[in-house]
Order: structure tokens, then C-alpha cells, then sequence
């Protein structure tokens, strides 16, 4: 394996952390407060992500310096083409994250409904949008024979890629639907609960949709496929197996549904990293998109020695907060 | 105005913005760690007390360093694609390297202790605020691994039209970093000193808790001083260094169009007149330009006319004179409010024995009216390093009008929209800081005693 492929595949696990992190705080973002008016609850909602959402942050910003270091024609033509869904992203976790902090620091109910709506639409703005983008990653945008994407906003909104983003979204809905039903306790718990029973099965539906239309569009590979399929499975039988008892089983197999979803997404992509619609010779691959060879062996000892560290580290974090929050939790946010 | 202009003036406002948050995170985070030292190692509740208070607002600036983080991480890719394309091989790396060292590690921790208070035990709890503390200044590091190699390239090579990485420890042993670095670092904890003894004056002023913030004041004080002396020293041996590196900053710095002689004037002050390339009413200080920039009684410094006529036998063609006045004032007004925070960092010093700062009114005020010079400095420094530098991007290898994004895909009109909002958001999140600061500050270190209990008493017992 040379190391082109080895960061394609760094890069793959970081978006798989990504999402299936980021993924229920998002979800969670967009629906606390719709699964309850009452403050306390809405707090808890959020004091069960606290500790730990801006770490799961990091593993974007790192996915984003591993593109950078690895294949920086990849960010160049990525974020300078998708600029303005990449702005609308940012000004959402910009807005977001301060919520989180901000939301609970002041009593008027007028400040705290300001911060919750800015919260809400900072979750829903980045799980939709990532849907969209990775679906225009694997279909392709018009990239002319300089790498520079010559498309618009509106190429990146096609029906497939917005499909693809509502897929996000409600698989994201369900996931942290799960997570309030496994970190939460009191009435906040059992409303999560209902959510997630609402949101199992249009999950899977939609997954399937978007699967099938895949298969159609872009002629997956069979690795890609294989993914996808364990993917879908994986969700359906969260459904499936979702109950009082089995609520830890049910998160952590839809966690997987979306994982194995984001690996299908990278093995359908590769070995290019952006397809071009106009003309494939002018597709971005691990190896013309790369940096030079000494610069990837540097980064990968700098890789293997820091990953595990970083993980022993977090993994700790969420043994550290592994009780469930309830009203009578020291409430931090 | 030109997308070049619209783009460089989007990178120019986020990144100020950034930096008016991330000093005062990596400076209170020592801050923190020290006091919770204290109060660990005597038991002593004062201190808890203390670090309660000013970790609440230490957090209320954190996640606006965080979320402006954010945006700096990408906007290379959005902005300056070509630059990107160009040295994404080197700059990509501290990048991803600050990410995974120092952002891991800053974001897990400041969750523990956030957090923690009552899981945790009191040595993990400790060990987390100085793990948050270790991770901001290895942020620090990293990314000025990365302005560095801008400042001065080294460790590559030039492979088809682009900079590839050759030697990844020429860029860390890079002797612009070891200037930058620590300047950066002391000017970070001179800002949150500034910071601490600022809201301590004024706290002390309005009689809440005096004995308590007497001690913040007290460390803060000296602090000032010290880091005041340490920023003015390396950022003495900075400018020496721009002498041989970056002699056009230097010159744009000094307003010197012509050649000096042996003996070089500073200039305390004067007014630039870019269009007769002269300076105007100058206040000088004989021989002092030599000193400071040669560390010896003699020796000249190019001006900007000799060094244009040099960079383009070198570079070919072109216009290779930064904006100079900017540069001068910006040089000025980072010398002049370091001076007054080391005057001020002294006056108080003088004053701490026998608590007679307590009384002291004049100085407590004059310690409030201190808080907005280190913004203004740190702001000022970074137009020096980043004007300065004009035209190029990267210095001698990239020129900041290749360095944009390919207009056909960034026109101005998508610049101009992210601009607008940027600049909003930023606002509204500005507003809504300071507000919150001064509700923090003004409820003080206890604030259970101090009115009738609210809902944020909970936020108030946590941290
Ligand atoms: C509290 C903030 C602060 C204070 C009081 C000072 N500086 Fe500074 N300065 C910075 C904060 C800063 C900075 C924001 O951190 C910069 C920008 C880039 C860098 O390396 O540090 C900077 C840059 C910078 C540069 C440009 C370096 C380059 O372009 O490579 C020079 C020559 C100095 N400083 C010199 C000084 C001197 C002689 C000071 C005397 C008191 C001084 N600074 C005070
Ligand atoms: C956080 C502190 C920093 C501040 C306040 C700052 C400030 C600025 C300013 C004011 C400009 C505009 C210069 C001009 O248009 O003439 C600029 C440009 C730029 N800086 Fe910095 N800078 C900072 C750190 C950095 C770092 C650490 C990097 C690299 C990692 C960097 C890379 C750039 C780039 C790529 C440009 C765009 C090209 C240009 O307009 O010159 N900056 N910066
Ligand atoms: C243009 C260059 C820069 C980029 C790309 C950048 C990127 C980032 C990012 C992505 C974060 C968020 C990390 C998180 O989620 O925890 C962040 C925060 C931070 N950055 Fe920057 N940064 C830049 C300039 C600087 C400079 C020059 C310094 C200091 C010398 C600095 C110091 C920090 C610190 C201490 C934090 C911690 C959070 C806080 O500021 O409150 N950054 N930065």
C-alpha cells in the first residue's frame, strides 16, 4: 500500500469519526427543542454533549489540515468550489458553537430563544450540507483541465446531492435521538425515546432511496456497494432490535449504519478524491491531487505517533461523563 | 475595489478577529493553572474562588477563539486556492499537525475541567487546566510554524511552480519561528495580564471582594511587568532579525526611502507622506536606529528606492514596496502601548507594598483604561508582519495576487455575500460578549451573596 492510499484512508476515518460524532450532536442540536419547552430539560439535552462536542469538533478541523497536508490540490479545488455552501457551513457552526456556550448564561426567555434557534440552525445547516457535498464529491462538478471547479452553488444543488442531504439530516435526527435516550433521564428521556421511534424507519427508507439512485448515477464499485448495503443493514436492524433494554445496542448499530455510509462514500470515490463532470481525465486522484512523497511519509509518523494518544484521551473523556444527565445533574450549559 | 482587495480584506478581518480571542486564551489558561496550583496545593478557597471567576470568563472568550478558529482553518481553501495549491505540501502540514497535537488536546480537556468539577478528582482536575494550557501554546506553535515559512521559506524545494517539502526540520528550527514564537507567546501573556489586572482594578474600584482581587491584581501587576519587559526585548531582536531578512519591512517600518548613513535616527514619531516618499515633522532620536537594529555604534540601513531597484533585478518587473504608512504607524502604536504597559505593569509594582495600590484611585483607574492596549498592540503587530510583507505572500517565492483564488471561481460578488456575513455574525457575537463579560464581572467572585439567586446561580456553583 503506498501512502496515497494510506491517507485517502486516513482521511475516510477521520469523516467517519466525524459524522458518527458530530453526527448525534448535531441531531441533538436540532431537536431539543422541539422535544421539550421546558428549560431544564432543554438543558439537560445539552449537558449530555457537553464535555465532549467541541473534541468531536476537532475531528473535522482535523479532516480539513489532513486534506490541506496530504492532497492540497483536493482543499484548494474543494473549498474554493463549493464556496458558498462552505461559507453558509461555517457561519453555522460559527453560530452554534457560540450558542452552546452562550444559551444558558442569561435568564430572559428572549435571549435563551435566541440562542436555541441559533443553535438549531447551526446543527441543521452542516448535517444537510454535508450530505450535499458528499454526494456532489462522488457524482462530480464541472472541474476544467486546471482543477478549478467552474460550477455555482446552484450545480452543487441537484436533486440527487439534496436528497442525499435530507438523508443526512434525518439519519443525523435519529442518531441523536438515540444519544438523548442512552446519556438522558426524566421526561427528556422519554420524549427522545418517541423521536427515535419516529425517526427509525424513515432513516432507513430514505438510506435506501439514496442507495439505490447511487447505484444508478455513479456505478459504484463493488467494495462501495458492499458498504452501503452493510450500511443500510445496519440501520434497519437498530430499528429492529430498539427498546428500554437494548437502547446502548440500537445507538451504537445506527452509529455504524453511518459510518459503513461514509466509507461507502470514500470507496465509491476512490482512487479519485474529486470527480470531474466534464471530462474524467481532468478528475482529481490521490496521486495528482498529492503531496510530494517525503512530505506523506512525514506526516505519517507524525500520524501513527499522535493518533492513539488522541484517542486513549477521548475515549477516557466519555468514561469520565458516562452517566446519564438528569434535571438534578450539576447543569454546566 | 478588486476580488484581490475584497479577499485579502476577508482574510485580514477574520483573522484580527481570531487574534483579538486566542492571546487572552492561551495567557488566561497559565492564568488558571497557576491560581488552581495554589489552591490545590494550600487548600486555600480564596483561590478557588478565583479561579471560579476567572474561568468564567476565560470560557466566555474561548468559544469565540473557537468558532473564529474554525472559519481560519478553511479559508485558505476558500480565498486563496492557488496559494494553497502552491505550498499546501509545507503549510498544510503544521496545520494538520496543530490539529491533531494541540486542538485535540485543548477541546478534551477544557471538557474535563468544564465539566469535571465534581467527577473528577482535584489532581486530574488540575492536570486537565494545564494540558489546556500546554495546548494553546502548542497551537500557537504550530501555526506560526506555518507564518513563519510565509516570512521566511525554508526547507523546500521548487518542483514544477510549486513549493515542496524537503526538510521538515528546517521549518521548525526556522529562525524567524524562534523570534516569532516567543513574541507571540509573551504578547499573549502580557495581554491576559493586562486583561487580569485591568478587571481587578475595576473590581477593587467598586469594592467587591477587594481582599480577593487584591491578589489577582497583585500577580497580575508584576506579570505586566515582566512580560512587558520580555515582549519589548524579543520584539527588539525581531527587528534586528527583519534587518537581514525582510530589510524592505524594516524600511517601510522606518519610512526610509533613502539610504541611511552610519549613524541612523529613530524616528519617535513623524508623519509619512507616501506620495513625495518623505517623512514629515519626524522626531528623531540620534544614532538610536543603528543601535537597535546592529547592536553596535555603526552602520547603515538601505532604503526603500535601493531596495526596489535590487528586488526587481532580482523578481524581474514590478512594484515590490509594501503601503509604508501603515507599516510605520502600526510599528508605532505596538512600541508606544508595550511601553505604556510596562510603565503601567511598574507603576502598580511600586505600589504593591502594604496593599497601597488599594487606595490608590488614580492608579486603579489608570490600571481599567490600560485594557485596550494590548488588542491594540497585537493588532498592530500582525499588520506590521502581514503589510510588510506586501507583495508577497509568501516572501521572495509567491506573489499575494497569484496567491488568490481563480476569479472565474471566487468572483467578488461570493466574496463580497461571505464578507457581509462574516462580518455580521462577528458583530452580533461581539456584541454578545462583552455584554456577558460585564455581567460576569460585575456579579464578582461570589456572586451567590451578591443578589437574589437566578438561574445562572447554577452556572455560577459549576465552574
Ligand atoms: C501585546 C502585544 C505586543 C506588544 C506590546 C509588542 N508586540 Fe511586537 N508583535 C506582536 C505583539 C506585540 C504580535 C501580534 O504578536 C506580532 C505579530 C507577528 C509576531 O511575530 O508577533 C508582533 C510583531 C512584531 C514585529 C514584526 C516581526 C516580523 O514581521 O517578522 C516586530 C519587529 C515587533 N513585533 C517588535 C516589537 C517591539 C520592538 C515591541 C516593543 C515594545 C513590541 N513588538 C511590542
Ligand atoms: C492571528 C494573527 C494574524 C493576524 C492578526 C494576521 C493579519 C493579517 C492581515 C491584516 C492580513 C492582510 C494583509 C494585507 O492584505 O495587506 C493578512 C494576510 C494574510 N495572512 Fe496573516 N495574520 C495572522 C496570522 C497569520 C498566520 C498564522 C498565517 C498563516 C498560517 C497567516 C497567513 C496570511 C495569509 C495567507 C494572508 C493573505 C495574503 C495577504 O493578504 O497578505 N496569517 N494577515
Ligand atoms: C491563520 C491562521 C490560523 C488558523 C488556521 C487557526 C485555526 C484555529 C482553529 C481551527 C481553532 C479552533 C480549535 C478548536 O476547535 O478547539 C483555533 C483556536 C485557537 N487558535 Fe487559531 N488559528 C490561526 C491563527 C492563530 C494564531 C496566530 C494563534 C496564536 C498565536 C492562534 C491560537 C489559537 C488558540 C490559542 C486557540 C484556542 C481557542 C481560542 O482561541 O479561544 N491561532 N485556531
Amino acid at each position: 500500500m503506498d501512502l496515497n492510499i494510506f491517507w485517502f484512508g486516513v482521511i475516510g476515518i477521520l469523516f467517519v469519526g466525524y459524522f458518527f460524532l458530530e453526527g448525534f450532536d448535531y441531531g441533538v442540536g436540532m431537536l431539543y427543542q422541539f422535544l421539550t419547552p421546558d428549560d431544564t430539560d432543554r438543558r439537560v439535552a445539552l449537558n449530555a454533549i457537553g464535555p465532549t462536542w467541541g473534541a468531536n469538533e476537532v475531528w473535522l478541523i482535523t479532516a480539513g489540515g489532513a486534506i490541506f497536508a496530504a492532497f492540497p490540490e483536493w482543499y484548494a479545488t474543494l473549498f474554493s468550489g463549493f464556496y458558498l455552501a462552505l461559507v453558509l457551513m461555517l457561519l453555522g457552526l460559527i453560530a452554534r458553537g457560540v450558542a452552546m456556550e452562550y444559551r444558558s448564561r442569561h435568564d430572559p426567555p428572549a435571549w435563551r430563544r435566541m440562542w436555541d434557534w441559533a443553535l438549531t440552525i447551526g446543527s441543521f445547516i452542516p448535517a444537510l450540507l454535508w450530505g450535499v457535498a458528499m454526494a456532489n464529491l462522488v457524482r462530480g462538478v464541472p472541474i476544467d483541465a486546471q482543477m478549478n471547479d467552474t460550477g455555482s452553488l446552484l450545480t452543487l444543488l441537484n436533486p440527487y446531492a439534496l436528497w442525499s442531504g435530507l438523508v443526512m439530516l434525518v439519519i443525523f435526527l435519529a442518531h441523536g435521538a438515540y444519544f438523548l435516550d442512552m446519556k438522558t433521564e426524566g421526561a427528556l428521556r422519554s420524549q427522545a425515546a418517541s423521536a427515535a421511534r419516529w425517526l427509525g424507519w424513515p432513516a432507513a427508507i430514505a438510506e435506501a432511496i439514496l442507495l439505490l439512485w447511487s447505484s444508478r448515477l455513479i456505478h459504484p464499485s463493488a467494495w462501495a456497494v458492499a458498504a452501503g448495503l452493510l450500511s443500510l443493514g445496519s440501520i434497519v436492524t437498530a430499528v429492529l432490535v430498539y427498546g428500554q433494554k437494548t437502547i446502548r445496542m440500537a445507538f451504537f448499530l445506527h452509529g455504524a449504519g453511518i459510518a459503513l455510509l461514509t466509507a461507502a462514500s470514500f470507496l465509491a470515490l476512490f482512487p479519485d478524491v474529486m470527480v470531474s463532470s466534464l471530462n474524467p481525465a481532468w478528475s482529481l486522484t490521490i496521486y495528482n491531487a498529492a503531496s510530494n512523497p517525503y512530505s506523506l511519509r512525514v506526516m505519517t509518523w507524525v500520524a501513527l505517533t499522535l493518533v492513539p494518544i488522541v484517542l486513549a484521551y477521548q475515549l477516557w473523556t466519555y468514561w469520565i461523563f458516562r452517566q446519564r444527565v438528569s434535571p438534578k445533574s450539576p447543569l454546566e450549559y | 475595489m478588486s476580488q484581490l482587495g475584497w479577499a485579502r480584506l476577508q482574510f485580514g478581518m477574520t483573522t484580527v478577529y481570531h487574534f483579538f480571542f486566542a492571546p487572552v486564551t492561551i495567557g488566561l489558561a497559565v492564568w488558571l493553572a497557576i491560581l488552581e496550583s495554589i489552591y490545590v496545593a494550600t487548600g486555600n478557597e480564596d483561590y478557588k474562588t478565583l479561579v471560579k471567576f476567572w474561568g468564567r470568563l476565560f470560557l466566555l472568550n474561548f468559544a469565540v477563539g473557537v468558532v473564529t478558529g474554525i472559519l481560519q482553518e478553511f479559508q485558505f481553501g476558500l480565498d486563496w486556492a492557488n496559494y494553497s495549491r502552491f505550498v499546501g505540501d509545507i503549510f498544510g502540514a503544521p496545520l494538520a499537525i496543530e490539529a491533531l497535537a494541540a486542538f485535540f488536546l485543548e477541546s478534551t480537556f477544557i471538557g474535563i475541567w468544564q465539566f469535571g468539577w465534581d467527577t473528577v478528582s482535584k489532581t486530574v482536575h488540575l492536570l486537565a487546566i494545564w494540558l489546556v494550557a500546554l495546548g494553546t501554546t502548542l497551537s500557537a506553535l504550530w501555526i506560526l510554524t506555518a507564518n513563519a515559512f510565509m516570512q521566511e521559506p525554508v526547507g523546500y524545494t521548487l518542483v514544477h511552480g510549486k513549493a515542496e517539502m524537503s526538510n521538515f526540520g528546517a521549518l521548525l528550527t526556522n529562525p524567524q519561528l524562534w523570534v516569532e514564537f516567543p513574541h507571540t507567546v509573551l504578547a499573549a501573556y502580557l495581554t491576559a495580564s493586562v486583561f487580569v489586572l485591568a478587571i481587578s482594578a475595576y473590581q477593587i474600584l467598586n469594592q467587591r471582594q477587594p481582599h480577593l482581587f487584591a491578589k489577582s491584581f497583585k500577580f497580575a501587576a508584576v506579570a505586566a511587568l515582566v512580560f512587558g519587559l520580555g515582549v519589548a526585548v524579543i520584539g527588539d531582536a525581531q527587528a534586528s532579525h527583519l534587518v537581514t531578512a525582510q530589510p524592505m519591512k524594516i524600511a517601510a517600518a522606518e519610512a526610509l526611502w533613502k539610504n541611511t548613513g552610519a549613524h541612523a535616527p529613530w524616528t519617535v514619531i513623524g508623519i509619512v507622506d507616501s506620495r513625495d516618499h518623505q517623512l514629515k515633522d519626524a522626531v528623531q532620536v540620534p544614532d538610536l536606529l543603528t543601535i537597535l537594529a546592529y547592536k553596535r555604534l555603526s552602520g547603515s540601513l538601505s532604503g526603500i528606492h535601493a531596495l526596489a531597484s535590487a528586488a526587481v533585478k532580482q523578481y524581474g518587473p514590478g512594484n515590490y514596496v509594501p503601503p509604508v504608512a501603515p507599516v510605520f504607524y502600526a510599528f508605532r502604536v505596538m512600541i508606544f502601548a508595550g511601553v505604556l504597559m510596562i510603565l503601567g505593569g511598574l507603576w502598580a509594582t511600586l505600589r504593591l507594598r502594604g496593599n497601597r495600590f488599594l487606595t490608590r484611585r488614580r492608579l486603579l483607574k489608570a490600571m481599567v483604561w490600560m485594557l485596550p492596549l494590548p488588542y491594540l498592540a497585537n493588532t498592530a503587530g500582525w499588520v506590521m508582519t502581514e503589510v510588510g510583507r506586501q507583495p508577497w505572500v509568501v516572501y521572495g517565492l509567491l506573489s499575494t495576487a497569484v496567491g488568490v483564488s481563480p476569479a472565474k471561481t471566487v468572483p467578488s460578488a461570493e466574496i463580497i455575500l461571505s464578507l457581509s456575513a462574516f462580518a455580521a455574525i462577528y458583530t452580533a457575537i461581539a456584541v454578545a460578549a462583552v455584554f456577558l463579560f460585564k455581567k460576569y464581572t460585575d456579579l464578582g467572585a461570589t456572586p451567590e451573596q451578591a443578589g437574589p439567586p437566578s438561574e445562572t446561580d447554577h452556572y455560577l456553583h459549576v465552574v
